[in-house]
């Protein structure tokens, strides 16, 4: 580590919500197999996955039950050994139905390349290509929370050269602790994943960027990566939202993201630190993404903690395994406290971007009465991207879309500062949200 | 007194050597514009809303004025007698195009509907669509937030906070379809208008299957065909788990209406109906639903 440097951070903007991180020093415990899982076929960002299997058709854990169509998809594999129940539509996240397969879990039988053993294998023997094809059949995808393929990101397009990977560990959420137990727990398996993606960038430099909060993440990486030629570890201030892909690579180079523009511009990839070891996990030991360290917290939740779950595990399942869902729950969010959605239903099944489930008190989650804009400016002062949110919700409110986009709409990172820090009140972000979706849908 | 003639005569000179310059101009940049234009603007209802298809009624005006046919060109706020005065000026043919008004195709008031969690976000149904399924297990039905209200320029729909469910005053509604556009559902259909205002139509456009559907809520339609049986007049379609009544086909005979066996259809404006008396009607409805569940368990 470089201690004697000062901590950097990106410049515009950003916001310190109180961290809450109640489940950082309780260990990854495995969750036991449910009696039966729901897996959605639209875990990603891209086109929804087709099943490959029908009803009543016998799967093992790791076989492969839904194929991705098309360049930007991943493939989605059973997470459980047992019996196809069902292929129909139910509900997603949202409550809207989507496609999904229901298998009933009989024993926990796996697929026989599967090395289940937990020894770490440190050489990486497949050549770039073999590695590419491998991460695409393992169905990886991005697991911070927007979920896109892993491989479209591996592959750089022809004319442009990336000159170092950056691993995101900040997770700046509050309550959310799954990447710090897996810097922890899975630390030197992650560096073989870092390894494996550098080869396949071709690549010689690694930056993992960390938040300060983390400390003990911070010395254990360290202390590993220099085992590891080319990885250094940088501790980076705390401030929201700096996981953020263009948030992390200005705190971590310095270099802006311009508009529209994609990190391998200035010259870096951004993978999370998860998606590391998934990697880890397919290419050397067969293993597609079938689980995922999911944080169960919050304040009134009797015992948070982090669970390793298998994909499509329902919400009310890790609840109950949490100790119940207590009386007083007003919310139940998946993903973070700033960025998740809140569920309608608890039936609803873990999918492969879900990184926590926060249980929170009635009295937390209401709303206080919307009053008119007071046109302070904090939204623009922490909006990270350097938009005008309060510009923004009133274009959108009147219709204005083509002054929208001029407004740069689409660079909104929803990442929901400007509601957080409005003294009105004001649901900004809700709107912007909107705006984004009307805009899309003109250009 | 001779400063006071100089500042006369000076200003009076600069105004007409003003005036001079700007009559040039006009001349000289003279757009020249169809007379039956103003004529034809001056003949439609000024309300700029768009119903037309057109940002404003000028240029709706001007779209008559110079489109070969009138076929395609339909103002639903003067409707089919401004239409005529239009035909006349431009001595162009029009078809005869039937008045229609708007309708709510969802009847999931509070007590059909059970509500299963609650939204506190952003006041706006279509903020509500994109989020999430609503406040009720049903993808379709309305959300109650007010966002047919408040783009009506004509104040022809109402929130009834009893129901949770939007109202037209079909003496107000125009049809300009501003109403059927904000919806985010699209449960809000422009039908053709009957005497005395009537309506029969499928108040839900649910297209689960019925057993589903009933769960969501108690007069969503099943898709049970009864309805497109018992039509005469071939105006029920029947897709998708869902019924569909064609208003241009419709002849308000309301058989469907007493054969639905969850009240989906709706007939409104209607006299009472003189053969049941309200009891009776309660107990043939309770027979129907009852003799529907055992229909659906089998």
């Amino acid at each position: 580590m470089r201690r004697n440097q000062a901590l950097t951070t990106y410049k515009k903007g950003g916001i310190h919500p109180a961290e809450y991180k109640l489940t950082d020093k309780s260990p990854v415990q495995i969750l036991p197999l449910p009696e039966k899982v729901t897996i959605l076929l639209s875990q990603h960002i891209g086109v929804p996955a087709i099943p490959v299997v029908s009803k009543g058709d016998t799967v093992k854990v790791g076989q492969l039950i839904a194929q991705g169509k098309g360049f930007v998809s991943a493939n989605i594999h059973s997470s459980v050994s047992g019996k196809v129940v069902k292929i129909d539509s139910l509900p997603d996240l949202t409550g809207y139905k989507k496609s999904a397969i229901v298998i009933e879990v009989e024993g926990d039988d796996w697929e026989e390349n599967i090395i289940q053993s937990t020894d770490l294998l440190k050489d990486i023997t497949l050549s770039k290509d073999e590695i590419l094809e491998k991460i695409r059949e393992s169905g990886i995808v991005g697991l911070g929370g927007a979920a896109f393929p892993s491989h479209v990101k591996l592959i750089l397009p022809r004319d442009k050269k990336a000159e170092a990977l950056i691993i995101n560990g900040v997770e700046c959420e509050p309550y959310l602790t799954s990447d710090h137990r897996l810097m922890l727990e899975y630390g030197e398996e992650m560096m073989v994943g870092i390894r494996i993606l550098m080869k396949v960038l071709n690549v010689r430099k690694a930056m993992i960027g960390i938040e300060n909060n983390k400390a003990d993440a911070i010395y254990h990486l360290t202390d590993i990566a220099s085992k590891f030629p080319g990885i250094e570890v940088y501790p980076l201030k705390v401030k929201y939202p700096q996981g953020s892909e263009k948030q992390l690579i200005e705190a971590l180079t310095g270099r802006e993201v311009p508009s529209r523009k994609l990190p391998v511009d200035v010259g870096v990839i951004v993978h999370n630190i998860s998606t590391a070891y998934a990697v880890y996990e397919a290419v050397q030991k067969n293993k597609p993404l079938i689980n995922r360290i999911v944080t169960v917290s919050g304040k009134s939740l009797k015992k948070p903690s982090n669970f390793v779950v298998r994909i499509g595990t329902s919400v009310r399942f890790l609840i109950e395994a949490a100790g119940g869902l207590p009386e007083n729950t007003g919310k139940v969010i998946s993903g973070g406290l700033m960025m998740g959605k809140a569920l309608n239903s608890l039936d609803v099944p873990v999918i492969k971007g879900m990184s926590g489930i926060l249980v929170i008190p009635e009295d937390e989650t209401k709303r206080k009465p919307i009053e008119p804009c007071i046109r302070c400016s904090k939204c623009v002062t922490v909006c990270p991207m350097g938009l005008e949110p309060y510009l923004l919700m009133s274009l959108t409110q009147n219709g204005n879309f083509y002054r929208l986009e001029k407004e740069m709409v689409l660079d909104c990172l929803e990442c929901g500062s400007c509601s957080y820090i409005c003294p009105a009140n004001r649901p900004l972000l809700d709107y912007i949200r909107l705006g984004k979706t009307d805009v899309k849908k003109i250009i | 007194m001779s400063s006071i003639l100089i500042i006369i005569l000076s200003l009076c000179s600069i105004g007409i050597v003003a005036a001079i310059i700007l009559y040039l101009f006009a001349q000289k940049f003279k757009v020249p514009e169809d007379p039956i234009i103003h004529d034809v603007e001056d003949a439609l209802p000024a309300a700029n809303c768009g119903g037309c298809g057109y940002p404003s009624c000028k240029i709706f005006a001007e779209a008559c004025v110079n489109s070969d046919s009138l076929d395609d060109l339909y103002c639903p706020v003067g409707g089919q007698e401004t239409m005529d005065i239009v035909a006349n000026l431009l001595g162009k043919e029009v078809k005869q195009t039937d008045p229609r008004v708007a309708v709510i195709r969802c009847s999931g008031s509070f007590e059909n509907r059970p509500r299963t969690n609650h939204y506190d976000g952003a006041s706006s149904c279509a903020v509500a669509s994109a989020l999430y399924v609503g406040d009720t297990d049903c993808p379709v039905g309305c959300l109650s937030m007010d966002d047919c209200v408040e783009v009506c320029e004509f104040e022809a729909i109402y929130m009834n906070r009893k129901t949770g469910l939007p109202v037209v005053i079909d003496e107000k509604c125009t049809a300009c379809g501003a109403c059927v556009e904000a919806c985010p559902r699209d449960i809000i259909e422009l039908r053709k208008q009957n005497k005395k205002d009537r309506h029969i139509f499928v108040s839900c456009i649910n297209k689960e299957k019925g057993g589903i559907a009933r769960k969501y809520c108690s007069v969503a339609c099943i898709g049970c065909t009864k309805c497109f049986k018992v039509c005469e007049f071939e105006a029920i379609t029947m897709g998708n788990n869902l019924a569909f009544i064609d208003s241009d086909m419709c002849a308000l005979c309301r058989r469907c209406v007493t054969e639905c066996p969850t009240n989906a259809i709706l007939e409104i404006n209607f006299p009472p109906r003189r053969t049941k008396t309200d009891e009776e009607k309660k107990t043939a409805s309770d027979k129907i639903s009852e003799k529907v569940k055992t229909d659906i368990k089998e």
